[in-house]
């Protein structure tokens, strides 16, 4: 019933059906900058409230009668001065760097040679193979942290940036083999026959010809995956043990966290610098990441 | 570089580098070993560490379904059981809505577009830890600037107590994930809106459709296979989270928050139970099998009845 009235009325208001540009600029405004204003509000404001908490004094902080919250008199730079030269929080972000770089290559390298084999190498069973890939995406971290903890402690790399490098590539590899095999798929089989006709090796062709083309390929694949692996939570909260292994999600909440009194400045500058390093290469790339999360549901 | 060292001199290992299985075992190896000794292998053991009572820094032995028959008599498990159920519901269906909103905003004729793009994605690539922190003291029970500024409207008189009230708690992790997750649901159903023809939306205003006509006949139909998809997702990544609650609730007040990956941690790790926490890990696979099937066959369905009907 709602519907159909709904619909006449929009009829009667939507004389000038057809392109929207046309609408009139009051119903824009309604329908489209207003609920838009909302949405984006909405989404940047706890990044907005990281950053004003950040430079706040302490006696700001929490007097909400005297100062307005939403404004800062006087920003003070104590709790970034704290959080770098008082606490581990250099190191974490050194790990966390690390530890990123290095299985965002170890899986890269993977992936391109497993992608390569399904695509283009054609052995038996390479359908079923790629399959299985998809489906290894889809084992969440959560159920696999308990036993994964048990094996990273039989291999002796418990407690140390090993045992991250080496587990993250379980949930990277997957993604970036699914990934890459989409962009392989897209290079003409022609170039590679007449690269085998002129008598190129299997390896010549993928490092002369395929890598070359994949390069925006890579670089999608090579930015989510260090995406991943520095937002991770759950393994390194597992594995990682001292403080001085730790990374920056991990050191913040285990170690800035303390007692009841929290410090809430410094706690939220490192929440703020250590998003920054991700919130930077994605503002380089953000072409690279939206093909590579929507590629990756696409497929 | 082994692979072409090893492959030149002799002839017999030149003509076995032909062969496509050789060369694609070869070239499979380096993901399959990763792959095979820390997942497959891990998946395997989950299972088996269910049948066990593993503690930390003790082998379990094999006891048989005696931590399910436990889980089964626990009514923590089963109030996370239905937290997870809930959680994963409420925010999937308000993370479609909005998402699918946000994205035909989107696909408008904004100024500066990609602008808008780019940014509405931030939630979702800063580290999910680190803006839950921000949510944390958002949600302060005392100076929630949230609390502040609707005395200051004067809606309510005192400050709303976020995490410490069971309906609160629950209501206020599912924002605070659908904060998250919006972002990934409207640019992945942008990219899919992006690929419907204008010609076709033309040819319905031709035809004289009203804007909500060709949403419902035109727009959503192309759209679906791509909600499948990303619901699927969307779906999975919630029913699976951690990282929101341990930071938020740690599983309060009095468990209403918990979820079966909080409860299988905690059980698993600080509570030393490696075996009770594998067997909640392992009892997540059969819900989530069927949360995904539900969200991807339901959707895909719909599909193909509206294909049928072409």
């Amino acid at each position: 019933m709602n519907t159909t009235t709904k619909m006449q009325d929009e009829v009667l208001t939507d004389t000038a059906e057809g392109m929207s540009y046309l609408n009139r600029l009051p119903r824009r405004i309604v329908t489209l900058y207003l609920p838009m204003a909302v949405f984006v509000f909405v989404l940047l404001f706890p990044f907005y409230w990281m950053a004003i908490t950040a430079v706040k004094p302490n006696s700001q902080l929490t007097d909400y009668n005297n100062y307005s919250p939403f404004w800062v008199v006087g920003p003070t730079l104590d709790h970034i001065k704290y959080l770098l030269f008082e606490t581990s929080y250099p190191g974490w972000l050194w790990n966390t760097m690390l530890v990123a770089l290095g299985s965002t290559i170890l899986s890269l390298g993977a992936s391109i040679f497993a992608a390569y084999a399904i695509e283009r190498v054609r052995f038996t069973g390479s359908r079923p193979v790629g399959l299985m890939i998809f489906l290894a995406y889809l084992v969440p971290p959560s159920i696999l942290f308990i036993p994964l903890a048990f094996i990273v402690f039989k291999f002796g790399i418990y407690d140390s940036k090993l045992a991250l490098i080496f587990t993250y590539p379980t949930f990277l590899i997957p993604f970036c083999t699914w990934l890459l095999m989409g962009y392989f798929r897209s290079i003409p089989f022609e170039l590679e026959e007449s690269a085998l006709v002129d008598g190129a090796t299997r390896w010549q062709i993928l490092v002369r010809i395929i890598l070359p083309l994949a390069v925006p390929g890579l670089i999608s694949a090579g930015i989510f995956a260090f995406t991943l692996s520095w937002n991770e939570f759950i393994y390194a909260l597992t594995f990682i043990q001292s403080s001085e292994n730790k990374t920056v999600p991990v050191g913040v909440l285990t170690e800035l966290v303390r007692g009841d009194v929290f410090e809430w400045g410094a706690l939220m500058a490192g929440a703020l610098f250590g998003s920054l390093p991700v919130v930077i290469l994605y503002s380089f790339f953000v072409d690279y990441y939206v093909s590579s999360m929507t590629g990756a549901v696409k497929e | 570089m082994s692979i072409t060292s090893s492959g030149k001199p002799p002839s017999a290992m030149a003509s076995l580098m032909q062969n496509n299985n050789v060369l694609g075992l070869l070239f499979m190896l380096p993901a399959a070993i990763f792959l095979i000794c820390f997942l497959t292998y891990p998946l395997g053991l989950g299972v088996w560490l269910g049948f066990t009572d593993t503690r930390i820094g003790r082998d379990g032995i094999f006891i048989g379904l005696e931590n399910y028959e436990f889980l089964a008599r626990d009514s923590v498990f089963w109030l996370s059981v239905f937290n997870t159920l809930l959680y994963t519901f409420v925010a999937s269906i308000l993370k479609f809505a909005l998402g699918l909103w946000l994205a035909l905003l989107l696909n408008e004729n904004l100024p500066f577009k990609s602008f808008f793009r780019a940014i509405v994605l931030l939630p979702w690539v800063v580290p999910t830890v680190l803006s839950a922190l921000a949510f944390w003291w958002i949600y302060d029970s005392q100076f929630s600037i949230i609390s502040w500024s609707l005395m200051e409207l004067g809606v309510i008189d005192g400050p709303i107590n976020f995490l410490g009230d069971p309906t609160n708690a629950r209501a206020s992790v599912i924002a605070a994930n659908v904060w998250r997750g919006i972002p990934f649901v409207a640019i992945s159903l942008l990219a899919g809106l992006q690929t419907i023809p204008a010609s076709l939306q033309e040819a319905a205003s031709l035809d004289g459709a009203t804007s909500w006509q060709r949403f419902r006949y035109v727009t959503l139909p192309m759209l679906t296979p791509i909600i499948a998809v990303v619901m699927t997702f969307s779906v999975l990544f919630t029913f699976t989270d951690f990282q929101l609650i341990y930071v938020l609730t740690k599983g309060g007040p009095v468990n209403a928050t918990h979820l079966m990956a909080t409860l299988s941690f905690q059980r698993g790790i600080p509570g030393g139970q490696l075996g009770e926490g594998a067997a909640i890990a392992v009892a997540m696979v059969p819900f989530l099998l069927a949360a995904i099937m539900f969200s991807f066959f339901g959707l895909q369905r719909r599909k193909w009845q509206q294909g049928g009907q072409d």
